[in-house]
């Protein structure tokens, strides 16, 4: 009998029923393999590309894009978005985003170059971060940027800087304050409760060397209580007003940051995250009405700038990874060893990815741990998962993987694959090229003393 | 290899130990190879109609046999005791 005549092999099973018994590795949710993504068939994708191989989603961006957008335009009239360039800075990325109208947001000389190498101008660019040279900062005033200073040395920094550019630089604070929720973030700005905050606004007006445009804030992060946004809008809007009050000064614009959270499950949720994690809605009516009801003049509305990242990105996200090798543990449990691990997929500490098979198999699984390729104990992809029969050679889709991962990730005992991006039309386009050895090795220096050896 | 003679196995793969009251389910191929080990096939015997009937090789199927077997004896399915007689 030729090979293609013959069944399709799934290797033998035998699995104890334990009925009535909560099994901590949950229901089986996925009941359709994820041959494609956008329309491209994840083999032929691993057939051009190799495996493991990031996918990043064209359309998906600018869907969730949109629908967050029309989250808060539907409920405040001024708003802008600035991509957050830590969550991911892939160049595609940053493009697609900027194409949609937002700005930038970047947190380091680095982010802040890359921003205007992508063509971003500089008067749409928020400069935040507790560690801003003095370069970063001459650039940023000559440039016009927006720069949100995180604590008094800069301040101190800037006003000098101020005199020697003689320019006055666009400037805001960066606030915390206790929102009501743990753990509170009280280490980037000046703290709203003890007064810290007002006191930078009052020395950035009296120095007169500063032109005081807005207040931000980032009260934390997957931020699953849409009520904490409301009460640092609040706080924020009340000390926009004071500064109305004493200096007659408009803020022009109050910038809630980020923190939204992605339909991702953290680890020890009950209900998966599609389930359990508000929608944005419920961010953007939090936000909006104590915006509208904090008591701005209708014509002084200041701006809304929101700095979301993870909840735009992750849905977009794909990593596509093949099966190494299946074994048993010593506990009788299955361990399926995939090529991707912790070092490209560093979420995996928090959340319980979805992770999908990407060929056809039967209704038959096994309560399995999932481990990546690196020859460390912490390189576990899934610690409890029910799986169907995985050969090696299987494909699976690790999904919403698109924030922090691509930024995040490490070159630590093998090296970092490429990515791909899947254009609205289905064309698939490598932007960014799996590394070599010479990526690094470029980088290393031996003493010549240290070149000779024998063995 | 001999199956527990009181472990009963439908032809849908639920089986069932009365000695331990234990259930389990069993795929298809894997009904298949214990209908054989009751039927008192040898090994080789088993391989041999496994690899002509589906698309797999020699060595893909032999760590999944080997595997297959370490978990009926785990879930004590195997007459340990009369094989030990036989012997």
């Amino acid at each position: 009998m030729k090979n293609t005549d013959k069944i399709k092999y799934e290797r033998p099973i035998i699995k104890r029923l334990d009925a009535g018994i909560p099994n901590k590795f949950g229901l089986r949710t996925e009941y359709t393999p994820m041959t494609h993504i956008d329309n491209v068939s994840v083999k032929s994708l691993v057939a051009e590309f190799g495996s493991p191989l990031f996918v990043v989603s064209e359309k998906t961006i600018r869907n969730t894009y949109n629908q967050t957008k029309r989250a808060f335009t539907l409920r405040y009239p001024k708003v802008q978005f600035a991509w957050s360039y830590k969550t991911n800075y892939l160049d595609a990325v940053c493009h697609v985003f900027h194409q949609e109208g937002s700005w930038a947001e970047v947190v380091s000389g680095f982010e802040y170059d890359k921003a205007i190498a992508n063509g971003v101008n500089g008067k749409n660019i928020i400069f935040n971060g507790p560690d801003k040279s003095e370069s970063d900062i001459e650039k940023a005033i000559n440039n016009d940027s927006l720069l949100h200073i995180d604590h008094l040395d800069e301040l101190y920094m800037v006003i000098e800087m101020a005199e020697k550019t003689n320019k006055k630089p666009k400037v805001s604070i960066r606030v915390n304050m206790d929102t009501g929720i743990y753990p509170m973030w009280d280490r980037f700005g000046f703290n709203y409760e003890t007064g810290q905050a007002w006191d930078a606004l009052n020395k950035i007006m009296f120095s007169q060397k500063l032109e005081l445009m807005g207040l931000h804030c980032h009260i934390g992060t997957f931020m699953l209580a849409p009520y904490a946004y409301s009460t640092a809008a609040y706080k924020l809007a009340d000390l926009a007003l004071a500064v109305e009050k004493k200096f007659n000064h408009n803020i022009k614009y109050i910038d809630l940051g980020g923190g939204f959270p992605s339909k991702n499950t953290l680890k020890g949720s009950f209900l998966p995250g599609n389930d359990s994690n508000p929608s944005i809605d419920e961010f953007a009516e939090a936000i909006s009405s104590a915006l509208i009801n904090a008591g701005f003049h209708p014509e002084k509305l200041p701006l809304l700038i929101l700095e979301t990242g993870r909840a735009l990105i992750d849905d977009a996200g794909y990593l596509i990874s093949s099966v190494i090798a299946n074994k048993r543990l010593s506990s009788g449990k299955r361990a399926t060893i995939i090529d991707a691990g912790v070092n490209i997929m560093f979420t995996s500490f928090w959340y319980d990815h979805k992770v999908s098979p990407a060929q056809p198999f039967t209704h038959y699984t096994e309560d399995t741990v999932l481990y990546g390729p690196l020859c460390m104990n912490i390189d576990v992809i899934r610690e409890n998962i029910s799986l169907p029969l995985l050969n090696k050679g299987d494909n699976l889709v690790i999904s919403m993987v698109g924030a922090y991962n691509m930024t995040q990730w490490m070159q630590f005992i093998t090296l970092r694959p490429k990515i791909v991006m899947i254009d609205l039309n289905g064309k698939v386009h490598l932007i960014r090229d799996s590394e070599t050895n010479a990526t690094l090795t470029d980088l290393e220096r031996v003493p010549e003393h240290l070149k000779k050896f024998d063995l | 290899m001999k199956i527990n003679k009181n472990v009963s196995i439908s032809e849908n793969g639920f089986v069932f130990n009365p000695t331990t009251g234990e259930s389990f389910t069993v795929n298809p191929i894997g009904v298949e190879i214990i209908n054989m080990i009751k039927m008192h096939s040898p090994e080789e015997e088993i391989k041999k109609f496994i690899l002509e009937k589906y698309a797999t090789d020699s060595s893909g199927f032999d760590k999944d046999f080997y595997d297959f077997i370490q978990m009926l004896k785990s879930y004590n399915l195997f007459d340990e005791e009369n094989e030990e007689n036989e012997n």
